[in-house]
């Protein structure tokens, strides 16, 4: 990350406050969802982070911003990974979503949307991607129990 | 005996419920119901080094309209499970079932929210194999003990099995 980066990532957010960390080569910079689209454009735009590898969703269980979602960018000409990452509450779950900057965006956010329960306003399709469309659940949040809840998957009768 | 009985007469006599089991078990068509790295081995197993077709199961047939025995190679996930009944529903009868594996079996190594702890929960299940995944030879056993099977349980006379035959229902839509 140099200054000219930074310089157009901090132009970019605005008011909005960016945090730039760096651990063992990993760039990672933490946004507020507001900030997000406008990042990102700018990432894509004139940044040339032209390659969206992953969308994650992360469960930190605690009390304030419980929810994160990072996003691992990779630029083909610099040779270069970053990491977007926005803290959201359990209140308002929602993020807005990329998937107009990168179109490789969608099925990553339906398994966020799937897995967290976390809603990407602006998704063209957001359906759930692995779990049946009935399912009521969001597995990967830390409070649902391994096996699951007993019967809220029916099976075929034997 | 019998050979010289033929030269003879030109006929031998059996019991037909005998003979039906004996056409029936002589040429099990298999479902190959391949969902994960059992199906694999169930591959192998029809390959020429190990030769299912030594006890008639060589036909593979993609439609379950024309097959006889289903066997389940791999995990069966909550969302598979409908498909894997829908299919075995769509088999004529008599059909069976060999569930290959661990995890088709119990679950395996998945003990976790989405996969069934074992396909015996929505389909009977003849024969269980173990092994993780099994070898070619395991599910070769299992055939030869689906074969005893339908050799005991006769074709004709009413066992306890076919009074467990289920009519065929939409999986979606069943009855409550």
């Amino acid at each position: 990350m140099n200054d000219e980066m930074l310089g157009r990532i901090t132009a970019a957010a605005g008011e909005e406050p960016v945090e730039v960390t760096e651990f063992r080569g990993d760039t990672t910079v933490v946004l507020s969802p507001s900030a997000l689209l406008r990042v990102a454009e700018c990432m894509r735009s004139e940044l040339s982070f032209d390659l969206i590898i992953d969308v994650l969703g992360v469960d930190m269980y605690r009390p304030d911003k419980r929810y994160e979602v990072v996003y691992v960018l990779y630029s083909i000409s610099r040779k270069a990974y970053l990491q977007l990452k926005i803290r959201i509450d359990e209140e308002h779950p929602e993020v807005p979503s990329v998937t107009s900057i990168w179109p490789g965006a969608n099925w990553h956010e339906r398994e966020v949307y799937d897995m967290f329960g976390i809603t990407f306003t602006g998704h063209p399709d957001l359906r759930r991607l692995y779990m049946p469309e009935e399912f009521e659940y969001h597995p990967l949040r830390k409070d649902f129990p391994l096996m699951g809840v007993p019967d809220s998957l029916p099976l075929p009768r034997r | 005996m019998a050979l010289e009985a033929l030269q003879r007469d030109g006929f031998l006599t059996a019991r037909l419920d005998d003979v039906i089991s004996w056409a029936r078990k002589n040429s099990l068509w298999p479902m190959p119901m391949g969902i994960s790295c059992c199906a694999i081995e169930m591959m192998a197993t029809a390959s020429p080094r190990f030769d299912i077709a030594r006890f008639g199961s060589e036909v593979m047939r993609f439609t379950p309209r024309q097959c006889d025995v289903m066997i389940v190679a791999g995990t069966v996930t909550y969302k598979m499970a409908r498909v894997v009944r829908k299919i075995y529903d769509q088999m004529p009868d008599p059909k069976w079932v060999i569930s290959m594996g661990a995890c088709a079996s119990s679950g395996g190594m998945f003990r976790s929210y989405s996969v069934v702890q074992g396909i015996d929960q929505f389909v009977p299940v003849d024969v269980f194999v173990a092994g993780c995944p099994p070898r070619p030879e395991a599910l070769l056993h299992a055939l030869m003990a689906l074969q005893e099977k339908i050799t005991k349980e006769g074709a004709i006379r009413p066992s306890a099995r076919s009074a467990q035959i289920t009519i065929p229902e939409t999986v979606s839509g069943a009855p409550a």
